[in-house]
C-alpha cells in the first residue's frame, strides 16, 4: 500500500470540511491510541478510531469514505470522554458519515425494493442514503 | 605489630544481608577467631545508632582494628572510617568486608552458601586488614586559578561562576569568537528567544570580566602537573592581525578579493579570507585565513621555492592598505603561552554528523542540509536573513521535510543513543518555517517525539495544533531527486502504509557526537572518553561532573549531548565543584599511594611506563623509581608489574593481598 501526499493536508478542502463539521482540530490528535483500545465497537471496524485521525491528518478522505469504521461507530462517546486531548472523536465520526451523506446518493433505489409497502417507512429513508454494508 | 583486638560489625541491611546471610551464625564463627575480641550484628551500620556503636566500642574494648561488613566500600568505607576515627582509631585501620554485593545478593536461593562465602570473606579481610598501617592524609599546595577548556555556553557559565567568587580563570576557546553551537542557532526551544537576544550579554560579560582571561582562537597545548597545580600550555593560533591593534570596523572585509567557506555558516555561506567570526563575535577581531588568502599563499609558495617572483610585483595587500589602525601585518603570530591552574573544567561541546553520512537520505544533493545548517538559514542574522533558501538555486522553498533519528538510535549506520535535542530543535525548525512562511508545507517524519523538559510537550503540542505542522510516524528510507524536487519516501507505520511526498527541501535531524577534537584534550588531560567523543564521568549518576582525574571537571554537551538548560545548569555546578576544590589553601589526599623500596628497586622502568599518571619518574643517580605522591593516585598497576615487589601500594602489600586470596580460595 503507498499513498503519496500531493499537498499540504492542511490546504485540503475536505478535510477542512470534517473540521468545520465536527468543530475538532483533528491535527492535534497525537496518536496515543486510547480512543483505539477503549471503543466497543473497534474489533469489528476496518480502520480504527485513531487510524482515522492518522488517514485525515494525511489528507487521505477517500479511504475513509469507502471505510465501515464511520458506520460502525455507535457514538457511544467512550473515545470522546477519554481522549487525552479533549478531542470529540464522535463528532468527527459524524462529520464523516456527513460529509458521505451530503454526496446524495441514493444506494438503494426505492423502486426496485420488494414488498415496500410492507415495509417501515423511517428503514426506508435511511436506506436511501446510508452507506452501511 | 599485628593486630590482636580486632572487633567485627555484621550489617543486616534490613533485609537485604539478613534475609539470605545468617548474620548471627556468621558473628559467632567469627568470634571463635583469637584476634576477635568483639564480633556482633546490627540492623543498619550506616545509621546513626550503627555508627555509634563502633565508636562505643571502639574505646570499650580497645580496638586496635575494625571490619565492617556490609555493602561495597563505594558506598560507606568513608562514613565506618570517620565513626572509628572519632573514636581515636587510625581511620586506615578500619575495612569493609563487602558481604550485601558479593554473598547475599548474588546467592539469595542459596543461603546457606551465601553464610559460609559471608564468613570466608569477612576472615579474608581480617586478614589484609591485620598488615595495614597507620596512614596519615598527605597534603597537597592549591594555585588558586581555573581553566575552562570550550567558550560555548556550558564554558562561559563556568567561568563567569567562578570568576563572580573572585578566582581568577583562563577561559580557552578554538574559534575565533566565543558563543559556541548556540550562537549559530536562530531560536530556542521552548521559549522562542533567540540566542542573539540571551547569549550577547553572557558572552560580553565574560570579555568584559576582570578576573576572567580570554584566549579566543587558541588550543590547549599540553597538561602537565596534578589536582592544585595543573601546568598548561596554550597555543595562540596566527590571526595575521594583532589583535591589539584591531578595532572590529570590518573595513577590510569589504575589499578582500578572496573567499572561502564560512566556518560559522556551516558552508551555508561564503566569507572573505580576512573575515570577523561574525557580527556580534566577542572579541570582534579580523584574522586571516591562511589557506585562502591570495598574499599568504603566495608567500608560502614562494618560500617553498614553487614559484619565484619577478621584481617589483605587486602583491594582494587590499586589507592592509585600508587599515587604519595598521594592524594588519601578515606576519605569523602563533605563540605559544603558559598559566598555571589548580583546577581545569573540560566544555568541549558537540557536533552533528554530516549529511554527506548518509547518501540513502539524499545527504550528496545541496539541498539536504543538517538540522546545524538549517538553524543558519533560519537565523535573521544568517546568510539568508531568516527566510531559508535552496542552497542550489536560492529558491524560497514552498515544501520543507524534516526527518528525525538520522544516525541516532541507528548502531549499524550511527550512534546507538538517542541524540536527545533533535526532537525539540526540530519541532521548533517547523514552526520557524511556519512563521517565515506561512504558506510552506512541513513534515515531520519522527519515530518518537521524545519531549522530555519543562515546558516541551507543551511546545510539541502547539505545533501540532497551532501551527499547521505534519507529523508523520514512520522513518524515512530514502530521498532522491525528481525533476526540481526531492521525493521523500517514507512510511506511516500508525497507518501501516507508504507514505511519499514531493519536497523542496530535506533537513536531516543528524546524530549528535562528542566535539572532534576531544580525544585530543582528554589525552592530554588522561581522562577517559567513550567511542563517539563524549568525556567519561566518574559515576553517571552520583558524580556526573567528576572524572578520574582529580581537579578536572567537565560540563554540558562534552560529557553528553544536552540541551541549553542542561549545559547551563551543569556549568554552574562544575564550577561550584572547582570553588569548593580551590576554597582550601590546602587540599587533602588520600594516603593510598605507591611507595617505592629504593633496596629493593632495580631500577628497570617498568612501573614507569605503566603509570597512566606520570607519578613515576627514574632518579638518575640513584637509579631507583621515584613515585610522586601528589600524581600517584593509587591504582596499583606499577604495583602489579614490578618483577621484584620494590613499588607496592600501602595497605594493598603484596602479602596482604595474597593472604587474602589464600582464605578466599581454600577449598570448600
Amino acid at each position: 500500500m503507498k499513498y503519496t501526499i500531493k499537498k499540504d493536508p492542511h490546504e485540503d478542502e475536505r478535510v477542512q470540511k470534517i473540521i468545520e463539521i465536527s468543530g475538532q482540530n483533528i491535527f492535534s490528535c497525537y496518536q496515543c491510541g486510547r480512543c483505539s483500545s477503549g471503543c466497543p465497537m473497534a474489533e469489528f471496524m476496518d480502520v480504527l478510531p485513531n487510524q482515522v485521525f492518522m488517514f485525515l491528518q494525511e489528507g487521505d478522505v477517500d479511504t475513509l469514505l469507502n471505510a465501515k469504521t464511520p458506520w460502525i461507530c455507535a457514538a457511544c462517546f467512550t473515545c470522546t470522554v477519554r481522549c487525552p486531548v479533549g478531542l470529540d472523536l464522535a463528532a468527527v465520526m459524524e462529520a464523516i458519515r456527513e460529509l458521505q451523506l451530503r454526496k446524495n446518493y441514493d444506494y438503494v433505489d426505492p423502486y426496485k425494493v420488494d414488498e415496500r409497502e410492507e415495509l417501515p417507512p423511517i428503514a426506508m429513508v435511511s436506506n436511501f442514503r446510508k452507506f452501511t454494508p | 605489630m599485628a593486630m590482636k583486638r580486632i572487633g567485627v560489625f555484621i550489617c543486616h541491611c534490613g533485609r537485604n544481608i539478613a534475609g539470605t546471610v545468617d548474620v548471627k551464625r556468621v558473628a559467632e564463627e567469627i568470634g571463635k577467631r583469637e584476634d576477635v575480641v568483639l564480633s556482633t550484628t546490627y540492623v543498619f551500620m550506616c545509621s546513626q545508632p550503627g555508627q555509634k556503636l563502633i565508636e562505643d566500642s571502639v574505646k570499650k574494648y580497645n580496638l586496635d582494628g575494625v571490619v565492617v561488613a556490609n555493602c561495597s566500600p563505594t558506598l560507606h568505607e568513608k562514613t565506618m572510617r570517620n565513626a572509628a576515627a572519632r573514636a581515636g582509631l587510625n581511620p586506615y585501620r578500619v575495612e569493609i568486608a563487602n558481604i550485601r554485593e558479593w554473598a547475599a545478593w548474588p546467592h539469595e536461593d542459596n543461603p546457606e552458601a551465601a553464610t559460609r562465602k559471608a564468613i570466608r570473606i569477612i576472615n579474608a579481610t581480617i586478614e589484609k586488614l591485620k598488615a595495614n598501617a597507620s596512614l596519615e592524609p598527605i597534603e597537597v599546595p592549591v594555585i588558586r586559578r581555573a581553566l575552562v577548556i570550550g567558550g560555548g555556553v556550558a564554558g562561559m557559565q563556568a567561568a563567569l561562576d567562578i570568576a563572580d567568587s573572585g578566582i581568577e580563570t583562563i577561559l580557552v576557546e578554538k574559534e575565533p569568537t566565543i558563543g559556541g553551537n548556540m550562537f549559530r542557532l536562530s531560536e530556542t526551544f521552548p521559549t522562542l528567544d533567540c540566542p542573539q537576544c540571551i547569549l550577547t550579554p553572557k558572552m560580553n560579560d565574560v570579555a568584559g570580566h576582570p578576573n576572567i582571561k580570554l584566549y579566543t582562537y587558541s588550543e590547549v597545548d599540553d597538561v602537565e602537573g596534578f589536582m592544585g597545580n595543573f601546568k598548561v600550555k596554550i597555543k595562540k593560533k596566527a590571526t595575521f592581525v594583532d589583535w591589539n591593534k584591531c578595532t572590529g570596523c570590518g573595513e577590510c572585509l569589504r575589499v578582500c578579493p578572496a573567499h572561502a567557506d564560512s566556518e560559522f555558516d556551516l558552508k551555508m555561506a561564503k566569507r572573505t579570507s580576512i573575515y570577523i567570526a561574525n557580527e556580534q563575535a566577542v572579541p570582534l577581531k579580523a584574522l586571516i585565513d591562511e589557506n585562502s588568502c591570495i598574499r599568504l599563499q603566495f608567500e608560502k609558495k614562494v618560500k617553498e621555492g614553487k614559484i619565484k617572483p619577478k621584481k617589483n610585483v605587486k602583491i594582494c595587500s587590499k586589507c592592509a592598505d585600508v587599515c587604519e589602525p595598521n594592524a594588519i601585518h601578515f606576519q605569523n603570530n602563533e605563540e605559544i603561552v603558559e598559566e598555571e591552574v589548580g583546577a581545569i573544567i573540560v566544555a568541549t561541546g558537540y557536533e552533528v554528523m554530516p549529511a554527506e553520512a548518509f547518501p540513502e537520505l539524499g545527504g550528496k544533493y545541496p539541498d539536504v542540509i543538517t538540522s546545524l545548517q538549517f538553524e543558519r538559514l533560519l537565523a535573521p542574522s544568517g546568510p539568508t536573513a531568516g527566510i531559508p533558501r535552496r542552497p542550489s538555486d536560492g529558491k524560497v522553498p514552498e515544501s520543507i521535510a524534516f526527518v528525525h533519528c538520522v544516525g541516532s538510535r541507528d548502531p549499524q549506520n550511527g550512534v546507538p543513543y538517542c541524540s536527545r535535542i533533535c526532537c525539540m530543535y526540530t519541532i521548533k525548525q517547523a514552526m520557524l518555517v511556519k512563521h517565515a512562511m506561512h504558506d510552506a508545507a512541513v513534515y515531520d517524519f519522527y519515530i518518537d517525539i521524545r519531549s522530555n523538559g519543562k515546558g516541551y510537550e507543551e511546545f510539541y503540542h502547539r505545533a501540532k495544533e497551532e501551527y499547521g505542522v505534519n507529523f508523520i510516524r514512520g522513518k524515512v528510507s530514502k530521498v532522491y531527486r525528481v525533476g526540481d524536487k526531492y521525493r521523500v519516501q517514507g512510511v506511516d507505520t500508525l497507518t501501516g502504509r507508504i507514505v511519499e511526498v514531493d519536497v523542496d527541501m530535506v533537513v536531516l535531524a543528524t546524530a549528535a557526537k562528542g566535539s572532534s577534537t576531544v580525544k585530543e584534550i582528554a589525552k592530554k588531560l588522561r581522562i577517559p572518553y567513550d567511542e563517539w567523543g563524549w568525556l567519561k564521568e566518574t559515576h553517571l549518576k552520583l558524580k556526573p561532573l567528576e572524572t578520574p582525574v582529580g581537579g578536572v571537571y567537565i560540563a554540558g554537551a562534552a560529557q553528553f549531548i544536552k540541551d541549553i538548560t542542561d549545559s547551563v545548569s551543569q556549568g554552574s555546578g562544575a564550577a561550584a565543584k572547582v570553588m569548593a576544590l580551590l576554597s582550601k589553601p590546602e587540599l587533602e589526599k588520600e594516603p593510598l599511594l605507591a611507595k617505592v623500596d629504593p633496596e629493593i628497586c632495580a631500577g628497570c622502568g617498568r612501573c614507569k611506563d605503566q603509570c597512566a599518571y606520570d607519578a613515576i619518574t627514574i632518579d638518575p643517580v640513584r637509579h631507583v623509581s621515584v613515585v610522586n605522591e601528589a600524581l600517584c593516585e593509587g591504582c596499583g598497576a606499577c604495583s602489579a608489574n614490578c618483577p621484584t615487589t620494590a613499588i607496592q601500594v600501602v595497605n594493598f602489600k603484596k602479602g596482604q593481598v595474597i593472604r587474602a586470596v589464600d582464605v578466599l580460595a581454600e577449598v570448600f
